[in-house]
């Protein structure tokens, strides 16, 4: 019988492994007739002498706990990538791998998108498997571009680049921004010390606080494990008479924050970083609670301006729910790739090295206007330039402060 | 004082436990399976639960109901398509099974209700019910008051229910010995199947309390819950009705003080590093019954 | 021909299994170099080596000494971490093989140690409270880990609960555990080749140790503890011995893992990844050391294959999973496999015993008409 059943097994295993073996050469055949005519249908037309389809490969969570920030990415990639070739001239194709937010999946990933031809990589969209990817990248001298990796070490080589804003220079600008406004100076901060964004921001933070005369009177941490319950560290923060919380951290959590100082009626500043843009956003939730939250964050989705409220519009229709910042961050990230092809004339019969070293020069060179930041330019690290904007809750919108 | 709100919320967070555990207790006690699904019951009922009241406008009360009698269908369509063929295999096969199922709710729930969190709102919040204790500085919440009452009487009534009727003698029976029980005219199956029926009606009702105590809802809300209340379970002896909801409650407080006066971040190790100590000290939890060898 | 006949059937098998995985490298190998097997799968090679090796340690304890651990991924950690510890340190500045050999090494003895440690209290338990015992050590592990901050200057090592600013590094110190980030910026060194051997060693260990006067006291004691214990048999060392040599090649396992990538990060190791070693045990059958290296080969190839379904991938894995398990383990299923197999097993015969039993079916319905 087990004789039986290993035999089955086995069949099934080296049916697998001609499956997969199989797949480049199918895709190899069929690669040459797609250049240039296979263009997604409805910009078929449209595709002029730049010609070819420039393959992004998306990296992210779509399935499992992180599922929220990779769903959003992937949405807001394809809307950019929509736009693109409705446009006409140059042609993208999207291709958006999940990595179940996990180190090895990603890399799988990463691995899968090669075979399919990617030229250029929009990912990963979470630190720690961005972290295994980008040598591989590095090695492969594949482009990175990730929208919301926000560690340092991400952008190690220089083939990478960031359109969020990394870690340290958050947790930077929040203590300054706090202290240089006279908002308090005793602090409370609540951190998830499992994440790294989380925990990189936190870090900084309390460095800067030191040197800027803040006090940081309760230092909680919570983990992804025991995610429920928040009483203590708000009771601890309370306890220590701190008069503003700062919270680097994701807005799920900080919604649950917010609502456990409210049982307990702790009346504090809230402050927090782009993480906790998605707040208002939440289904079902009361936004009264909300009034007064302070954030630094590039993108709020209720802002007035044209492109902003375009992009806003187009993803509800599509998706029907409100765009985050992740959503915006690989909108612009779709289109500083479109900007950096242009600028370095790249076309896409190119490979995917000759393609990454075209792109790296010129990411430096260009300056794109998006929805997270006015005249955003990148530095040769991969850091991109670009100003946090300030603001605060009233009414139930987001008010520049 | 300190120590006092502290010990509330402990208790607080540990009925929400303690309720999870109770669903998972009753399931192992009678059909000997650790039914890994049973924390992704409890999120479909909380997604049922806010679909009702917040889109279609229905009373919380009745919503509850209506999440109820659906989580029972569900559970029973478990029971019959994933659960039943596998009776008489070995239970590793059926535990594997349970967690094939959880996967599949995950998914399944990703897939209709989207990755996005939802606010659950609190169908219990009844200022009456809050407490104020030593002159307004302790509050204790609605949804703790609830919480509390809603497990105690959860726990007598199975109690009852399992000791003093002829359909819970039946469950004894079958727990003891499938053979056996068959051969006396115990309908094996239909007992198993009622099982799940009142573990997932339980699991509905676990959702409605976890939700409005922490009011934010995901499809993998109901994953780490489910495996502190297994935990709870096997702490005050897993298979004992009232041993869950002792282990639920101690679990919770644990944590919470650990928190407190320990650290926040090393929390979960030190609530699994007692329950390894009390497991090393009474090998079968606080209220399990002594195994017997058999030579 | 004829020697392989008359050899003893155990070590025939072992034979079969050994060729097997031998087989399995030079196809792969084979189809690497001729171009045929895509990046996908040649990024797959080194993790199933892994998960094959999980899956026959994990067995020793499940299959043959018949007790439920649920914290294969403690082990795996603890071994990672310590083996990619000794790597960044000094291992790198090695030649490769011999860094790697000696991390695995230290990787597999740490790992070892915490059995040992964690055997001793935990072995008197017995069913699903060893399950979640151990279930709640991998996650004390995990929880843990996720705290350590681990940096090494001119002075020598430096270590923090708190933060890496508390560790009080010279300014030409490294930070090499970086709290929940982890290792990051690792040179990779685990290859397919590696992996290979890793597995031969494992089985040879394994293997052995079941066919040995050990390895019987062992499965004695998972058919009946008692009468085990009443034939003189110490069942806590024998327990012990089987649960450490599992833990130190999971051990072993966790360095290939880790230095198969750039970043190791301690929220990897935690109780889904000892259920997904534990699904492959069961799948490929229990105390089967065979089946589990298959089961874990294709259970870890299909979620990979199953991503032209995009949205529905793990919903399908999901169902597949359920639905193995169904196929493979439940009674009347395995009955009328049996049934069907035996068919297939006179096949010679089949169109005679076809005939055959369309005239006795002819025959017995007559007579009972």
């Amino acid at each position: 019988m087990k004789k039986f059943l290993s035999a089955a097994l086995a069949a099934a295993m080296a049916f697998s492994l001609v499956a997969c073996g199989s797949t480049p050469s199918s895709s190899a055949g069929s690669a040459p007739a797609s250049e240039g005519t296979s263009a997604p249908a409805s910009a078929s037309e449209g595709a002029s002498a730049t010609g070819g389809v420039f393959k992004i490969g998306g990296i992210g969570p779509t399935t499992g706990g992180a599922a929220t920030y990779g769903n959003a990415v992937k949405n807001g990639a394809q809307i950019a990538v929509d736009e693109i070739n409705a446009k006409g001239g140059i042609q993208f194709e999207l291709n958006f791998q999940d990595d179940e937010n996990d180190v090895e999946k990603a890399v799988n990933a990463y691995n899968t998108l090669k075979d399919w031809g990617m030229q250029v990589l929009l990912g990963t969209v979470t630190t720690q498997p961005c972290l295994s990817v980008a040598p591989e990248a590095a090695a492969d001298n594949m482009f990175l571009l990730t929208p919301s990796a926000s560690n340092v070490d991400v952008i190690a080589e220089d083939n990478a680049f960031q359109v969020c804003f990394t870690d340290p220079n958050q947790g930077i600008a929040s203590a300054d921004y706090i202290a240089d406004n006279g908002l308090a100076t005793k602090i409370a901060i609540i951190y998830d010390s499992s994440d790294a964004y989380s925990k990189g921001i936190r870090d900084k933070f309390v460095e800067e606080a030191g040197t800027k005369g803040l006090e940081v009177v309760a230092d909680e941490a919570f983990t992804a494990d025991s995610k429920t319950d928040f009483s203590v560290q708000v009771q601890k923060a309370k306890d220590a008479g701190a008069e503003l919380v700062f919270l680097p951290i994701y807005y799920n959590e900080a919604n649950l924050i917010i609502q456990e100082m409210d049982k307990q009626g702790y009346d504090a500043l809230i402050f927090g970083c782009d993480g906790l843009d998605g707040l208002l956003t939440i289904e079902g939730a009361d936004l009264s609670l909300f009034e007064g939250v302070m954030l630094l964050t590039p993108f709020v989705a209720d802002a007035d301006d044209e492109a902003t409220q375009a992009f806003v519009t187009k993803y509800q229709e599509q998706y029907g729910e409100i765009p985050n910042q992740f959503a915006a961050d690989a909108y612009d990230g779709v289109y500083a790739i479109l900007a950096a092809i242009e600028q370095s004339g790249a076309t896409a019969d190119m490979d995917a090295s000759t393609l990454c070293d075209a792109l790296k020069g010129a990411m430096t060179q260009i300056t794109v206007d998006g929805l997270t930041g006015e005249g955003m330019k990148w530095a040769a690290t991969g850091e991109v330039n670009k100003a946090p904007r300030a603001m605060k809750i009233q009414n139930g919108a987001y008010t520049a402060m | 004082m300190e120590l006092l709100s502290y010990l509330i919320n402990g208790i607080s967070l540990g009925s929400v436990y303690a309720i999870i555990a109770l669903g998972y207790t009753m399931v192992y006690g009678i059909a000997k399976m650790l039914n890994f699904a049973h924390g992704d019951v409890i999120m479909v009922g909380s997604y049922i639960v806010f679909i009702a009241v917040n889109q279609m406008g229905i009373p919380p009360l009745a919503a509850v109901l209506l999440s109820m009698v659906l989580c029972t269908v569900l559970g029973l369509v478990i029971e019959r398509f994933a659960y039943k063929p596998l009776r008489g295999a070995p239970s590793l096969a059926v535990l594997i099974t349970a967690i094939g199922v959880s996967y599949l709710l995950q998914n399944l729930a990703l897939l209709i209700w989207g990755s996005d969190p939802k606010n659950f709102t609190s169908v219990v919040n009844i200022h009456a019910l809050e407490l104020h204790l030593a002159g307004g500085q302790i509050v204790v919440s609605s949804e703790t008051v609830v919480t509390i009452i809603s497990a105690a009487i959860i726990m007598v009534g199975l109690s009852a229910f399992v000791n003093h009727t002829k359909l819970g003698h039946a469950m004894l029976a079958v727990s003891e010995d499938k053979g056996a029980a068959q051969l006396m005219g115990v309908n094996v199956n239909s007992t198993i199947a009622l099982t799940f029926a009142i573990g997932s009606a339980l699991a509905a009702v676990a959702g409605v309390l976890l939700c409005s105590a922490y009011p934010s809802l995901q499809p993998t809300t109901g994953a780490m819950p489910g495996i502190k209340a297994f935990t709870a379970a096997v702490f005050g002896g897993i298979g004992s009705i009232p041993g869950a909801m002792l282990g639920g409650v101690l679990l919770g407080v644990i944590e919470i003080l650990s928190k407190a006066y320990v650290s926040t971040q090393l929390a979960d190790a030190i609530v699994f590093a007692v329950l390894i100590i009390v497991l090393l000290v009474r090998p079968t939890g606080l209220l399990g019954k002594p195994m017997n060898e058999k030579v | 021909m004829n020697a392989l006949k008359n050899m003893k059937k155990t070590t025939r098998s072992n034979l079969i299994t050994y060729a097997i995985v031998v087989l399995f490298y030079i196809v792969a190998q084979g189809l690497a170099s001729g171009g045929i097997l895509n990046n996908s799968m040649k990024g797959m090679l080194v993790p199933i080596c892994t998960y094959v090796v999980l899956a026959i340690s994990l067995n020793l304890t499940v299959g043959i000494l018949g007790e439920l651990s649920l914290g294969h991924a403690g082990f795996m950690s603890v071994g990672a971490f310590s083996g990619a510890v000794f790597w960044v340190v000094s291992g790198s500045n090695m030649p490769s093989v011999l860094g790697l050999a000696l991390s695995m090494l230290i990787g597999g003895v740490v790992a070892g140690v915490f059995g040992f440690l964690i055997g001793i209290p935990v072995l008197r338990l017995r069913g699903d409270y060893l399950a979640i015992v151990t279930l709640a050590f991998g996650e004390i592990i995990k929880n843990v880990l996720n705290t350590v901050y681990l940096g090494i200057d001119s002075a020598g090592f430096h270590f923090s609960i708190k933060d890496s600013a508390s560790m009080g590094l010279a300014p030409d110190g490294d930070v090499i555990i970086n709290g929940a980030i982890g290792i990051s910026g690792m040179k990779k060194a685990s290859t397919f080749l590696a992996g290979i051997i890793l597995i031969l060693i494992t089985l040879f260990v394994i293997l052995n140790l079941i066919n040995s006067r050990a390895g019987r006291a062992i499965m004695s004691i998972r058919d009946n503890r008692i009468a085990a214990e009443a034939t003189g048999i110490n069942v806590t060392k024998y327990k012990l011995m089987a649960f450490i040599v599992s833990a130190v090649f999971a051990g072993m396992a966790g360095v290939l893992y880790a230095l198969n990538f750039s970043a190791l990060a301690a929220k990897k190791f935690d109780y889904n990844t000892s259920i997904l070693v534990l699904v492959f045990v069961v799948l490929g059958g229990i105390g089967n050391i065979r089946g589990s290296m298959i089961a874990a080969t294709v259970l870890y190839v299909l979620p990979e294959l199953l991503r032209g379904v995009a949205d529905y991938r793990m919903l399908v894995y999901a169902i597949v999973l359920i639905v193995m398990m169904i196929f493979n383990q439940s009674p009347q299923i395995v009955a009328w496999r049996e049934q069907m197999a035996e068919r297939i097993a006179e096949n010679p015969k089949l169109r005679q015993w076809m005939a055959r039993r369309k005239k006795d079916g002819a025959q017995s319905e007559k007579g009972e008409a």
